[in-house]
């Protein structure tokens, strides 16, 4: 069965001379995680490692099981089966904003931005969990709320530079074009300076432009900055082109796993791509 | 001319994050702070106090209550009432347990008792939403009234079944009953109203403001970005419960004079409720603008025909009135879904650039 062979594939990518040795400790490690929803199997056993470092591809057809994955990671699905490793810890309950104070934060298929609040205040909220001043101090504001509240504004303007937003600050986010909002789900998970940054389909319905844009950013990201990135992209030459490595997807199995070249080689994958039947 | 923004740069994020970032809205907020710490008490007739200045802020204060919660958290009550009334009902029972207790401090203790009702009466939220959480909290304003009436001490065993409140002094200053001076009524509450405004201007621009704004845009995103979402809820309830307790027992306590249980029935939260939401759901400011058209300018009404000579017998008058606010209600929502606060917004922005169309 091909599903057990891919593995060793994994094995012989990693030792091999090209890959760079401080992107062998392995950050998050997902083992035989299963995912149901009534009769539907999401995720049905699959096995994989995030290594720190790496920009980490899932790709998959539509409702392979992508989404669902994240999920998993960051929390908001309890998968039935299965055990994951975070920071070389074992992971027992888990809760989203436990997630996001453990270090990982993620931006959504659909934007899920806060449409009624300006750029600069969603961005603000991604450092909620990192301000510290109680009611009694955000009553009076001015002394320790304000102090804080400057602190992480700081933090997030350099972020606002970062992608270039400095322009939208003030802007309720329900105004602006989708490609913009986009890139505020971006900052406002950067906010969070997470560890791993897990992005569902950033470049979904952007133009060339927009998605080159983007793309850019991701490289920063993950270059300037050092964080992990776990990226779902159905742009076959942006996974080429942005990920270290590539697990594919297909009815929630895991078809394939390794460098982008080698996936695309991969018959199973070009048939399930095709929608050769199994 | 006014509004003229040019030459007012920001050069520091806390200029950025002022409350005024131009300087205008600081002087047009002055005046008004002059002409009700002043003005008013120097030349205001005792009608203006009782029938005009009091009700608007006591009216105010309550629908900022509910805005903290439905505007900004976006949960929806309508039980505010239920709510006024606990604050009342606790602050009664405070200063009649104990009686050396300055009434100050009464009333804003007997907002931690609404607070805590609130809390209570929220925790359903953390598993319902909209509709339904609207019927829970409807369902919270029956049992309170129900509550008020049949809890005999809550009233101190009173044949009348109805609170009444005793003479009290402030270091000398007589403050609540029938030999209070009107006057000094109204400093009592417009100090506790402009305190509790300005803190919660404070916390509606600052972090919690956005944990609410969170979940009410969002709720499973603002999970996701780490906001913990009871906290977020019960904050919200609980802040709001306060105003609204601390607004109900002054409605009492410096305005009415005595209560009975049904003052806290659903006609009184749709009142607050409509002045929230003609005000502008979301918006401090909205509060005051909505109040002034809900309960002042019916009373103003009341002379429209004396002043241009019409005589008018009372019962049709009161008709004519409920007719012209009620119209004038759907007038401005149409005109503004998003209440005056919006509509002062817009005008506010012509302001800024004109006499120069973009
Ligand atoms: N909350 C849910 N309840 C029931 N079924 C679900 C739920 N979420 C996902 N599924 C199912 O799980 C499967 C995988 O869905 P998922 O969203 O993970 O796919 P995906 O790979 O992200 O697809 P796409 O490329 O369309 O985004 C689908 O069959 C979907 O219908
Ligand atoms: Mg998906």
């Amino acid at each position: 069965m091909s599903v057990m062979e891919r593995p060793e594939v994994v094995e012989s990518a990693a030792v091999s001379p090209a890959q760079e040795p401080q992107k062998r400790e392995v950050l998050l490690d997902l083992a035989n995680v299963s995912l149901s929803f009534g009769g539907v199997k999401a995720i049905n056993n699959i096995s994989f490692d995030i290594q720190r470092g790496e920009v980490r591809a899932i790709i998959g057809p539509n409702g392979a099981g992508k989404t669902s994955m994240l999920n998993v990671i960051n929390g908001f699905y309890q998968p039935q089966e299965g055990q994951i490793t975070f920071k070389g810890e074992r992971r027992t309950q888990m809760k989203p904003h436990l997630a996001v104070s453990q270090g990982i934060a993620r931006t959504f298929q659909n934007v899920a931005l806060f449409k009624g609040m300006s750029t600069l205040d969603n961005i603000m909220t991604g450092r909620s969990t990192r301000m510290r001043q109680n009611m009694f101090w955000q009553l009076l504001y001015y002394g320790p709320a304000q102090r804080e509240e400057i602190a992480h504004r700081k933090r997030v303007e350099e972020i606002i530079d970062f992608l270039e937003i400095a322009h939208i600050r003030h802007t309720p986010v329900g105004k602006l074009p989708y490609g913009l909002q986009k890139r505020v789900e971006l900052a406002r998970a950067l906010a969070m300076e997470p560890e791993l940054l897990l992005l569902d389909e950033p470049m979904a319905g952007m133009n060339l432009e927009e998605k080159e844009d983007m793309s850019r950013f991701i490289i920063d990201v993950n270059e300037q900055l050092g964080t992990t990135i776990a990226l779902i992209e159905h742009d076959m030459g942006v996974v080429m082109d942005l990920s270290d490595r590539v697990v594919v997807l297909d009815y929630g199995r895991k078809i394939a796993d390794g460098p982008p070249d080698e996936v695309q080689a991969n018959q199973e994958v070009i048939d399930a791509y095709l929608g050769v039947s199994h | 001319m006014f509004y003229r923004v040019s030459g007012q740069f920001k050069t520091s994020y806390e200029s950025d994050m002022a409350l005024f970032p131009i300087r205008q809205d600081a002087v047009l907020l002055g005046v008004i702070l002059l002409a009700m710490y002043v003005v008013f008490p120097l030349f205001a007739s005792e009608f203006t106090f009782k029938a005009l200045l009091v009700p608007v802020m006591i009216y105010s204060l309550a629908a900022m209550g509910l805005n903290i919660l439905t505007g900004f958290a976006g949960q929806l009550s309508l039980g505010t009432a239920g709510f006024m009334g606990v604050g009342a009902y606790a602050c009664y029972k405070l200063t009649t347990i104990f009686p050396e207790m300055n009434v100050v401090v009464a009333l804003l203790l007997s907002g931690c008792f609404s607070a805590m009702v609130g809390v209570a009466f929220g925790l359903p939220s953390l598993r319902i939403k909209g509709f339904y959480l609207a019927i829970a909290t409807l369902a919270s304003q029956f049992f309170l009234v129900w509550l008020f009436e049949k809890w005999a001490w809550l009233y101190n065993y009173n044949a009348s079944g109805a609170i009444e409140v005793r003479t009290m002094d402030f270091f000398g200053l007589v403050v609540t009953g029938p030999t209070a001076a009107p006057v000094t009524q109204y400093y009592f509450v417009l100090v506790i109203v402009s305190l509790i405004t300005f803190c919660m201007i404070n916390l509606t621009r600052g972090r919690y403001g956005r944990l609410w704004k969170a979940v009410r845009d969002m709720d499973i995103a603002a999970e996701l970005v780490g906001i913990n979402l009871m906290r977020a809820k019960l904050s919200a309830f609980a802040v709001s419960s306060y105003v609204v307790g601390v607004a109900g027992a002054m409605l009492v306590f410096f305005w009415k004079g005595a209560a009975e249980p049904n003052l806290f029935d659903i006609p009184l939260s749709f009142q607050v409720l409509f002045i929230a939401i003609i005000g502008g759901l979301g918006s401090i400011l909205g509060n005051f603008l909505g109040a002034i058209l809900i309960v002042a300018l019916p009373v103003l009404l009341n002379f429209v025909p004396g002043l241009i000579g019409v005589e008018v017998n009372s019962a049709t008058l009161e008709h004519v009135n409920v007719m012209v606010v009620g119209a004038l209600i759907v007038g401005f929502l149409i005109a503004e879904p998003h209440g005056l606060a919006r509509l002062w917004a817009l005008i506010r922005e012509k302001l800024i650039i004109w006499p120069f169309p973009h």
